[in-house]
């Protein structure tokens, strides 16, 4: 059932994660070729260094080290490209650990109608639901809730303040 | 003859947080071009103990926060008569006055009074009308309302809302960076003040039932979100659904009867009408991209909501017997929250203009005419008076939400500067009883 939404979900609209999601764990040279939202090219540092740690890559130490918070353009729920290391790494742990789970809160800035940015934190927060699945985690270990702007994670206006909150928190429930 | 039950009397807190919340109070910015001069005397009193509330003062506050009047101070007076027989039309005359107000308060034995008021054309030194109204010391408030309500409509034609109600939520930042949500309810101007419900997780889409008895709304409580109804007589609530997703933005149907609301269960926001008698759920909105702020049309056929499926947020109608869908929205690249007047014929909304800020609008569905009403750039959850004659909406100051109100004309401006902290979505009540 669960499944089957998912793919439901996939074809609708969300192929661009699918897409992005796919290439990335075939090719760890060239992160345009997923081309997601454009912004390719920022490689994040955190990336390699959990790369560089070794295939078993999935002891909590390393965990505790990948990037947490994901963000997002406005208006926008394509997982940019510089967090798909890190997400892998997180779905290879969760793999890895069918005891683990892990909870997604989506979030928006303050722009815009609050029961909006509800539905684009949740839209944000099932596109990095997407990416943890398709990069094996099983869908029973991740749940998602979206805040929308209820919960900035800094207060203040101007677009620096409204880029970080436009975001994905993942927290682990169980390790 | 007029007697008031007081609602708020038996009301029922759900929580023993503190009564006295700071109150909100409306400050007139702009006015009608020229608002008609008034003066209202101090009702007369002919008891031995002081009252609890200065009626004359809560009329006169009305009338002036209304933006249609401009009021006489006390100290301009030249005498304060409360029968006919006083009255020295030249002195008003004189002080600018185009209309008075008397009155005179009686003690009707134990706990219980009597106003009688009059109202008076200076220019004309004709008494335009007058009544007589039962209250209790503690329902003189309500009175005062229900007079003011009175006068506005006899002098504007417009049916008065001064004894309408508000809820609005407000959060609070605490020490230790958690936050406290707040639901409030209080008279139209911020006055008498209540927390109807309190908690550590968002308070969101406050909605108010066509016969003002219920409320229902969003709440975290739980650590998810879950829509809730709770009746302002009794404080009971009960919780009407919780689905695995989004669960938000309730919209009562006109007779009560059918709630729409916004679910996510089946994949991604789509639009419910629940039915409140059978609990059958109806989806009526079948589409990937986001579907949310349903508002019902004043005669239950169609429902308003904002989607992004032409790939911005703009307004649809949806005829809910023939499945009809329209488009509303035409201007700018954001057009969301919709609430419709009375009349069915003004669509107020959160606008944002080609590469301007998030704006309050109003569109008349007849000519397609739009309107942009404010300017301060972060404005949203606009809600409308039931006469139709002003939208409340949340606003910033200095990066703390306040609520503010315009006219639908723009021609009235107030805004209502919070004590504490941020005050947001505020939903005005129906016409009350």
């Amino acid at each position: 059932m669960r499944a089957l939404n998912l793919m439901k979900a996939a074809a609708l609209g969300a192929a661009v994660a699918w897409v992005a999601g796919c290439s990335t764990t075939s090719t760890t040279t060239d992160g345009g070729a997923g081309g997601a939202d454009g912004q390719g090219g920022s490689g994040s540092a955190s990336s390699y260094g959990v790369d560089g740690s070794g295939v078993s890559g999935s002891d909590m130490a390393d965990v505790n080290q990948l990037q947490t918070v994901f963000y997002f353009d406005f208006d926008q729920s394509v997982v940019k490209q510089d967090g798909f290391a890190d997400l892998e790494a997180h779905a290879r742990y969760l793999s890895q650990n069918p005891g683990a789970s892990v909870r997604l809160e989506g979030h928006a800035d303050e722009r815009g109608t609050r029961e909006y940015n509800i539905a684009l934190g949740e839209r944000r927060a099932n596109a990095v639901e997407r990416l943890l699945i398709v990069n094996g985690a099983s869908a029973s270990q991740v749940e998602t809730i979206s805040y929308g702007e209820e919960k900035p994670a800094v207060m203040g206006q101007g677009e620096a303040s409204w880029a970080q909150n436009r975001r994905v928190e993942l927290k682990y429930v169980s390790r | 003859m007029v007697k008031f039950k007081s609602v708020l009397a038996c009301l029922v807190l759900l929580v023993t947080g503190s009564l006295a919340r700071a109150e909100l109070v409306v400050e007139v910015t702009q006015g009608v071009a020229e608002p008609s001069p008034v003066a209202v005397v101090p009702f007369n009193w002919s008891g031995t103990s002081a009252l609890p509330e200065d009626v004359a003062k809560v009329v006169e506050q009305d009338l002036a926060r209304s933006g249609f009047f401009s009021a006489l101070p006390r100290e301009s007076m030249l005498g304060f008569p409360s029968r006919q027989s006083d009255v020295y039309f030249r002195d008003w005359r004189v002080s600018g006055s185009d209309y008075l107000l008397i009155g005179r308060i009686e003690p009707l034995g134990e706990q219980r009074l009597e106003i009688n008021f009059e109202l008076y054309d200076v220019l004309k030194e004709q008494r335009l009308m007058g009544q007589r109204v039962e209250s209790t010391p503690a329902q003189l408030r309500d009175a005062a309302h229900y007079i003011a309500d009175r006068i506005f409509e006899e002098l504007t034609g417009l049916k008065g809302a001064f004894s309408t109600r508000i809820v609005y939520v407000t959060a609070d930042r605490r020490a230790d960076n958690s936050n406290r949500y707040r639901l409030m309810l209080s008279d139209w101007d911020g006055a008498r003040p209540r927390t109807i419900l309190e908690s550590s997780e968002p308070i969101m889409s406050p909605t108010w039932s066509g016969d003002g008895s219920k409320l229902a709304y969003v709440s975290f409580e739980t650590g998810r979100p879950a829509i809730y109804v709770q009746y302002l007589s009794t404080g009971k609530r009960e919780r009407i659904q919780s689905f695995k997703g989004l669960n938000g933005a309730p919209s009562w149907s006109p007779d009560g009867n059918q709630l729409a609301l916004v679910l996510s269960k089946d994949g991604n926001p789509e639009i419910y009408v629940l039915d409140m008698r059978s609990r059958q759920l109806q989806r009526v909105t079948r589409h990937y991209g986001i579907d949310t702020e349903p508002t019902w049309a004043p005669d239950g056929q169609s429902l308003l909501f904002t989607s992004d499926r032409g790939g911005q947020p703009q307004i649809y109608r949806l005829n809910l017997s023939s499945r009809d869908l329209e488009r509303l929205t035409w201007e700018g690249n954001y057009n969301a929250r919709p609430r419709l007047t009375q009349d069915g014929r003004f669509l107020a909304m959160v606008h944002r203009p080609q590469g301007g800020d998030f704006t309050i609008a109003v569109q008349d569905l007849k000519s397609g005419r739009l309107d942009i009403l404010t300017r301060a750039g972060l404005d949203e959850s606009p809600s409308i008076a039931p006469n139709g004659s002003i939208i409340i909406y949340a606003s910033q100051e200095q990066g703390k939400g306040v609520l503010a109100a315009v006219s639908l004309d723009g021609q009235v401006r107030f805004r209502m500067p919070s004590p504490g902290g941020d005050v947001r979505e505020p939903a005005w009540s129906p016409f009350l009883q």
